[in-house]
């Protein structure tokens, strides 16, 4: 019955782009096996920036991943047909996107082959340990939401699903933010803004990586996406693009406000090298302003226009990410506040990071395996939507 | 047919050779824990809670330590117990397959050699 | 109850117990001999007092003993370890400079601890703070949590460590306040390397110690005291 649709995945570009997938990620298990045998010296991170590239491409997919459930969330929490449709192909995504940030987070680590003691030793107090549970439920709570979908006889517990899955989601952003925000020692973490913040950004970018699949699934099958569809999901990115970065804005206004923190968003706003050009140029200008235009201006806003938005919001992303994780640790702690400080420990200096290729290429395959999952998963079940056309 | 034979000859060939027990060099030997049987089955399980008890609750008890086992049974020739493929630690952990982790951060050598070496 | 059994039971008893008179002693020596076989109390808690005035800039006799004790290599390169650093410092204000060490500040409520996915990290019943690298998985949060940039990551293999100083590549480590020398009866390298005695070790908790008796009578601060993190290195003249 579903067959109609899937012809196409059985072309043989499709299973050239699996191996380009598989490349990809094989080339980084290659990374991942020369960190193991020579260390993270081959990293660009040191012990002034301890974590680096690899966290940046596990943080935006884990937080996307949450953020791409906004599409099933809307169908079964808020009952929007149009969305329903497409919730589990949302929910397939996130499985996928959740699967390939952890990955890439737990190669990364100094002993991964130690993993296991995370299991049998849990610390109550760290936010790390809560979000083993939490990730580790999101992909039980995400696979029985799906299975309500996919089951006829499961089709009346999908709201009740849905719902955890909603709450769920909601919380493992939280506790994502919360990994920063529970560090008292940087000036650029330790907020309470940060949760809420991740959660509104986890809304635009999983809602571009959502539009992105879609719109590569249609083109790839030759179906047309429904206007009215489409409009009404554009717009809602355009929401939460505009929201996402009110939070970014208040986050950097409270600080400029503080006689404590100016310098530091000095450092990041203005004299920060390349920090204040991938937040300025980099997310507001390619991540917003670009994407915000092709939106909502009104000779823009078809396909084509939503599709580069849906890019340049994850671009922003990135760069945004760049900038807090790696910009924020760039920062030197301030240990002797109003004291002029140096040391051979790099106090008091901005710490320097030039990522590297190996630490590069794990995070893209965290990146491929997210597209091996999807398309596996696209190939062997029915995740394509499927909808009456309503044009109204 | 032949394939099940290769197979079959694939399997019985290592286990041949596999026969002959491990050569090793014991150092200077000696019993102070166990006899040889128990400790090859149960040492580490010592070693495991020696380990957290003189980590985290500051147990020090010299007898069950890596320290102790090492300064009996490190090589009388290099001092150490992994220095070599016939070493104590390596040659019984290559034999049974089984990875050594402790010397990723121990040293492997005899404290009172390294001691002498350090004091040059 | 039968004759039989009751003089057997005393046998039993008087034989047990010239048993333990004689095996005591004996015990007795093998500990004195063998380091600490019984669990720390919560009694104690060691400290260090930092005196910033007799601390003097350019000296770097504390680091290099740390080194050469605990077998780091000494290098300064940014992602070599470094339990140990002398930070100079500059009040912008008033132009007064000091020299002084910096290191693991082995906090009461370490932010390390707290953090640790695999409690790794922990504070020990004497106050000192320690990574148990047997459970370290080299996440780095730790680092990331710590507000005196105490702890540094090893990102290369070693080999040939000191045998009463483990470490490896791939975990976090710090500032072990000489932990193996303190189990031994004895004090941190740095406190013992430093000529001007600069650096005073000792039991906080005891009032009857040199530390204890200075702490109350002289002004010392605690770095970063905003936090209320109750560190057990406290500087003087700061």
């Amino acid at each position: 019955m579903a067959s109609y649709s899937l012809s196409k995945l059985r072309s043989p570009l499709y299973y050239a782009l699996l191996a380009i997938g598989g490349l990809v990620v094989l080339a980084g298990l290659f990374s991942v096996h020369l960190m193991e045998e020579h260390g993270h010296i081959i990293t660009g991170m040191n012990n002034q920036i301890v974590w680096g590239m690899p966290h940046v491409f596990a943080i935006f997919l884990i937080v996307t991943a949450s953020g791409v459930l906004n599409v099933s969330s809307i169908g079964s929490v808020f009952n929007k047909p149009a969305y329903k449709a497409r919730a589990p192909l949302a929910g397939l995504l996130s499985i996928a996107m959740l699967f390939g940030g952890l990955t890439v987070l737990m190669l990364d680590l100094g002993r991964p082959d130690r993993v296991i003691v995370a299991a049998t030793n849990f610390n109550p107090t760290s936010v790390f340990a809560w979000n083993v549970v939490l990730y580790s439920g999101m992909f039980a709570a995400v696979a029985v939401y799906l299975w309500t979908m996919m089951e006829q006889r499961m089709y009346s517990w999908s709201k009740p699903a849905g719902f955890m899955v909603f709450i769920w989601r909601f919380v493992l952003t939280t506790g994502t933010g919360v990994i920063f925000s529970f560090l008292v020692a940087r000036q650029a973490y330790g907020t309470a803004i940060l949760p809420p913040m991740f959660i509104v950004m986890s809304f635009a970018w999983g809602m571009a990586v959502f539009h992105i699949v879609q719109s590569s699934i249609y083109v790839w099958n030759q179906k047309i996406l429904d206007e009215y569809v489409q409009k009404r999901m554009r717009n809602l990115m355009g929401v939460f693009v505009i929201a996402a970065l009110y939070f970014v804005a208040t986050y950097h206004l409270t600080n400029i406000y503080f006689a404590r923190q100016t310098e530091f968003e000095r450092f990041i706003l203005l004299d920060g090298g390349i920090y204040p050009w991938l937040f300025w140029a980099g997310y507001v200008v390619l991540g917003n302003v670009l994407p915000l235009l092709l939106i909502f201006h009104p000779a823009l806003g078809k396909t084509r226009c939503v599709l580069l938005a849906s890019s340049l919001i994850i671009l922003g992303a990135f760069a945004l990410l760049y900038v807090f994780i790696i910009g924020g640790q760039a920062f030197p702690l301030s240990i002797f506040p109003g004291y002029e400080v140096s040391s051979s420990f790099a106090d008091g200096a901005i710490g320097q990071y030039q990522p590297s290729l190996p630490e590069i290429l794990l995070g893209l395959a965290g990146v491929g395996i997210a597209f091996m999952v999807t398309a596996v998963g696209i190939r062997v079940l029915d995740f394509v939507p499927h909808e009456i056309p309503k044009s109204r | 047919m032949k394939l099940l034979f290769s197979l079959l000859l694939c399997l019985c060939l290592p286990s041949a050779w596999a026969d002959a027990a491990p050569k090793l060099d014991i150092g200077k030997g000696g019993q102070c824990v166990e006899d040889a049987q128990w400790m090859r089955k149960n040492h580490m399980h010592v070693l495991k809670h020696q380990r957290d008890e003189a980590v985290r609750k500051g147990v020090r008890e010299e007898k069950h330590s890596l320290k102790n086992c090492i300064e009996c049974h490190a090589s009388t020739k290099d001092d150490s117990v992994i220095a070599r493929a016939d070493s104590f630690c390596v040659a019984c952990h290559k034999y049974e397959a089984v990875k050594l982790d402790c010397f990723e951060c121990h040293s492997g050598k005899r404290k009172s050699a390294w001691l002498q070496r350090n004091a040059k | 109850m039968s004759d039989i059994d009751l003089q057997r039971r005393n046998f039993l008893k008087t034989s047990v117990g010239a048993a333990a008179v004689a095996i005591a002693p004996g015990v007795l020596l093998f500990d004195m001999a063998h380091g600490n076989p019984q669990a720390l109390s919560g009694k104690v808690r060691w400290g260090m007092l930092i005196d910033t005035a007799q601390c003097k800039p350019g000296c770097n006799d504390c680091v290099t003993a740390c080194n050469t004790e605990n077998g780091l290599s000494g290098e300064t390169k940014s992602t070599d370890s470094q339990w140990i650093r002398k930070i100079e410092i500059k009040d912008i204000s008033s132009g007064r400079e000091l020299s002084l060490p910096m290191m693991c500040q082995h906090c009461e409520n370490p932010p390390c601890v707290d953090v640790c996915p695999t409690t790794a990290s922990f504070k020990r019943a004497d106050g000192i703070v320690l990574v148990d690298k047997h459970r370290c998985i080299g996440c780095r949060y730790c680092m990331m949590a710590c507000p005196y940039k105490a702890r540094s990551f090893v990102h290369e293999p070693l080999s040939d460590q000191n045998p009463d100083v483990p470490r490896g590549k791939g975990t976090v480590e710090s500032c072990t306040l000489c932990v193996h020398r303190i189990d031994q009866g004895g004090q941190p390298a740095c406190a013992e390397a430093c000529a001007n005695k600069a650096i005073l070790f000792g039991d906080l908790n005891n009032p009857e110690s040199e530390i204890a008796q200075k702490v109350r009578t002289v002004a010392t601060t605690q770095v970063r005291a905003d936090l209320r993190l109750n560190p057990g290195v406290r500087y003087q003249g700061l």
